[in-house]
């Protein structure tokens, strides 16, 4: 249902703007109405979101411990997993940001025949996500040649590692076919690990089966249908100066590619895609073990009420006395 | 009508980890015998202010909720999600990667799939889409949003008291998520409702009136401790007089009520003593402040600030320069997260300095409190206690590490440098189970109940297990750990799964190895068993 939804959901997208395109010449509207439509969802969203997390304060000290404390100064800190200042969190945010550390850490629990539990590493989780993050970073920088009228340094350096092995006419992007894979894996280890399976909903698959509709959509217009690059420059330098034009000769396919990326955009900050800004704010992750050290400041701390010690010694005089235990008041019975 | 529990250990470990065919929200909670609490009585709830005060039981049809009380909560849900980013933030940004899925104790111990921390969280995620994000209210149940009914609350409940808070979860999330942080603002929720369970409200009631979790009144904590140096003496020959709310001593100690109660924890309370006479440490107990331990912590921050407030206000009344805290894992989360904010600043203190190396704790600069594992270690490193391990050569040891003190602070070579002083034959458990990777008691957070004793031997299951692992390999019979509540839980634990390993805290064995000015030659250790190859000579 929650699967079967998801490529509903994607094939009526690639539909609409196919139609749209081919039978009613909506080539404006899907070149340069949602666009633009979706880009300003995503920026005022994306704010949005970040806005209303920071709003929240944080009132306690609360970082996840991974490894040894500050402490005495002869026993070795674990810096990057137990972070005791700033630079030490910058550490152990940029392993986890760009690195993944903890996906890296996982392990999976299992249960023997002879009913024991044993863990084992597990890395396919870290090396799907990783892949599929870098490669779509890498893709996402490649299309900056559509939007700058001369190629930044760094696109020539992605260009030749990612087309190194010069396969096929144009040359055959790695990146491009790695992360339709990773993508593709991470779809599937939704439906074949029972528990994942379990937990996932239609708003974990619907981001992939989308992704995986752009990269394909991608890919066709590279190595099948060829488009015209030069209009398509054309088109995305006037979207950028806002002096949009739709020229002639691109083909429907690209408006789909268009649309499903303008759909991702609209569609991330409503979604759990919104980690790549929160992972940033995540106080277990991002401050300094060092409650100790600092007295962290709650903003809303408030007065309450406690049983005080004067309370305490009217209730337990005599007793306190009986048993050589010094009290503040001596010769006071019940309170008296 | 309470049938006892009796099921094997060869039962309870036939567990299955495929979650069933139908999905999650068409699957009713089940109040299963021996998993939940009691409901918590009136009379503890209305002895500290709490709303909704009445008799309720978790197995009745009818809780006796406020007529409104869907409003109580939603509105409780808003104000939390405007005070604590984290709730807002760990509402939002769960990838269900699944990366957290196994990791929980309760789900490897028990295989009901609620029991994944990702799902845990997603029961009450679904009320959050549904009344507070515009896709959920949008898209009702294909969003996985839900309205907030009698049976989902009750759903939520019975889940929110089988997390212990250990946070093993989080330790293994991409974002960090703590599932403990989204129990402990469920269980705020549930207090908002009269819902606690009467293992937590009555240790808090009492702890709020009395000063300690299990009621030991003034005298009765005089009297423990005397019968405690009356067992050193035969141990040693040393006669301890320690002094209670004395005023002008230089230290505070503060130790969970637990180690004054019940053995094994009684034994630790005595290793702290000979240590601190043997060091000749100018300290002061209180029964005031005679808990470290919080169980209001598990009730809400407000009742824990309120229970806590009493160390700062003793430090202040009796004029200490420092505190000194005995070995418990809950009070550790509170004391080094919690209490500077709550009720610091602490400025009427010094820093910390051992008044026998002169270290100076810089760690506990602000908060003024350091732990006994760390005051400890500074004295071995520093030459200044004279060890015989060789008299606890009759224990191979592991070491159990206590999920707060690893999770929430980082506190894990300073034992087991005092352990491996201490003991000869130490034997670490797999590394995917100790460090910031250790396995919950299963039965910390008030959980430590017996009504709820099937749950708590799943919930440990995976602890007993690498246990078992340990003895079978190297002969283990003694766990060491700093908590009292593993102290207290352990022992049954260990008792149903690996019958043969006793539970011990650390100064126990610090006190079994300590070598006293003036002692008699030792033939019994602090339990009081003779000491083999050492048995007193007829
Ligand atoms: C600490 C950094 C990050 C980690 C650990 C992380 C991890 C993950 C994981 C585990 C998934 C789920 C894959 C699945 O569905 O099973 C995912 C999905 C995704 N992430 Fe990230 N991510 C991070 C940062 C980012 C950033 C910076 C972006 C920027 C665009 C991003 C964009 C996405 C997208 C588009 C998806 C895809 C679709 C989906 O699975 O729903 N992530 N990420
Ligand atoms: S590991 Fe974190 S992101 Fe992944 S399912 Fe668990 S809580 Fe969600
Ligand atoms: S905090 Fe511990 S008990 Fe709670 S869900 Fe996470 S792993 Fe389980």
């Amino acid at each position: 249902m929650r699967i079967l939804f998801s490529f509903i959901a994607v094939l009526a997208l690639v539909l609409i703007a196919y139609a749209g395109v081919k039978t009613a010449n909506l080539q404006f509207l899907f070149g340069v109405v949602v666009p633009y439509a979706a880009i300003a969802l995503f920026i005022c969203g994306f704010i949005y979101r970040v806005v209303k997390w920071g709003s929240s304060p944080v009132p306690f000290c609360i970082p996840t411990t991974r490894g040894q404390q500050k402490s005495l100064p002869w026993i070795a800190q674990n810096k990057l997993g137990n972070p005791s200042n700033t630079m030490e969190v910058i550490g152990r945010m940029f392993l986890e940001v760009f690195l993944f550390r903890s996906l890296f850490l996982n392990t999976k629990t299992e249960m023997t025949s002879s009913n024991r539990v044993v863990y084992g590493s597990e890395k396919f989780l870290w090396l799907a996500s990783i892949t599929f993050h870098y490669t779509f970073l890498i893709v996402l920088l490649r299309h900056t040649e559509f939007f700058v009228p001369t190629a930044p340094f760094f696109l020539d350096i992605i260009k030749s590692v990612d087309g190194f092995f010069e396969i096929g006419l144009p040359r055959l992007f790695l990146t491009g076919a790695v992360l339709l894979a990773s993508t593709a894996y991470l779809f599937a280890r939704r439906l074949y690990i029972p528990q994942v399976r379990y937990i996932s909903l239609a708003a974990d698959y619907f981001p992939l089966v989308l992704i995986i509709g752009i990269a394909i959509t991608g890919m066709l217009m590279r190595y099948v249908y060829l488009t015209d690059l030069v209009s398509v420059k054309v088109l995305a330098l006037g979207l950028l100066s806002f002096k949009p034009v739709i020229p002639e000769g691109i083909g429907p396919i690209f408006y789909v590619h268009l649309f499903l990326v303008s759909v991702l955009l609209a569609y991330f900050p409503l979604s759990k895609l919104m980690h790549m800004g929160g992972v940033f704010l995540s106080p277990t992750l991002n401050m300094a073990n060092d409650s100790r050290m600092t007295r962290h400041i709650n903003p809303w701390n408030y007065p309450v009420h406690v049983h005080t010690y004067e309370e305490y010694e009217d209730d337990f005089r005599e007793k306190m006395i009986g048993a050589g235990i010094p009290v503040e008041k001596e010769g006071v019975v019940n309170g008296k | 009508m309470a049938s006892k529990f009796s099921a094997t250990p060869e039962e309870l470990s036939k567990i299955d980890h495929n979650p069933p065919k139908k999905g999650w929200m068409d699957t009713p909670v089940e109040f299963k015998e021996h998993t939940f609490c009691w409901g918590a009585k009136g009379k503890n709830l209305a002895a500290l202010e709490l709303p909704n005060a009445r008799d309720w039981s978790p197995a009745d049809e009818d809780w006796k909720l406020p007529e409104n009380w869907q409003k109580i909560f939603l509105d409780g849900m808003k104000e939390r999600l405007g005070k604590y980013r984290s709730f807002r933030l760990f509402m939002d940004i769960c990838v269900r990667c699944g990366a957290c899925a196994d990791k929980c104790h309760f789900f490897i111990g028990g295989g009901d799939p609620k029991n994944m921390p990702v799902l845990r969280a997603e029961l009450l995620r679904s009320i959050y889409r549904r009344y507070f994000t515009v896709s959920g209210r949008m898209f009702g149940r294909a969003a996985r949003a839900r309205d907030l009914t009698i049976d989902v609350l009750k759903e939520l409940w019975y889940y929110y008291y089988q997390c212990t808070e250990c946070r093993r979860c989080s330790v293994f999330c991409p974002y960090g998520i703590d599932q403990a942080e989204i129990t402990i603002i469920g269980r705020e929720l549930f207090n908002l409702l009269g819902l606690n369970i009467e293992w937590i409200a009555g240790p808090v009631a009492n702890c709020y009136r009395v000063g300690n979790h299990v009621g030991l009144e003034p005298h009765t904590i005089t009297s423990s401790v005397e019968f405690f140096c009356d067992d050193i003496e035969d141990v040693t020959g040393i006669r301890i007089n320690p002094t209670f709310n004395r005023k002008g001593a230089e230290i505070l100690f503060v130790a969970p009520s637990g180690d004054l109660f019940a053995d094994p924890g009684t034994y630790t309370a005595m290793g702290y003593l000979m240590l601190f006479h043997e060091l000749g440490l100018d300290y002061t107990w209180s029964t005031y402040a005679s808990e470290g331990g919080n169980f209001g912590f598990f009730t809400s921050n407000e009742m824990g600030k309120r229970l806590n407030a009493k160390i700062y206000a003793e430090a202040k009344r009796l004029g200490v320069k420092w505190i000194l805290g005995g070995e418990c894992g809950h009070m550790w989360r509170v004391l080094h997260q919690y209490m500077d904010t709550w009720n610091g600043p602490a400025d009427f203190m010094e820093v910390p300095v051992s008044p026998i190396t002169g270290t100076r704790f810089e760690n506990a600069k602000s908060t003024k409190m350091v732990h006994i594992a760390e005051f400890t270690a500074d004295l071995i490193k520093h030459g200044k206690l004279k060890l015989d391990p060789s008299r606890n050569n009759h224990l191979n040891v592991t070491w159990h590490d206590s999920c707060n003190p690893s999770r929430a602070m980082g506190l894990l070579d300073e034992p087991r440098y005092v352990l491996k002083s201490v003991c000869n034959n130490f034997y670490e458990m797999p590394e995917n189970t100790i460090r910031e990777k250790t396995f919950c008691c299963g039965s910390g957070t008030g959980l430590n109940a017996s009504e709820n004793i099937e749950l708590r031997m799943r919930g440990g299951f995976p602890r007993a297990n690498a246990v078992k692992h340990v003895r079978d390999a190297h002969g283990v019979n003694m766990m060491s750990c700093i908590c009292a509540i593993d102290r207290a839980t352990l022992k049954a634990l260990m008792e149903y799964w690996v019958p043969d390993v006793e539970i011990s805290g650390l100064h126990e064995l610090v006190g079994n190895a300590l070598i006293m000015k003036g002692e008699k030659e030792r033939t019994l250790d602090l339990r009081l068993v003779p000491l083999p190859g050492k048995a007193a000579k007829e």
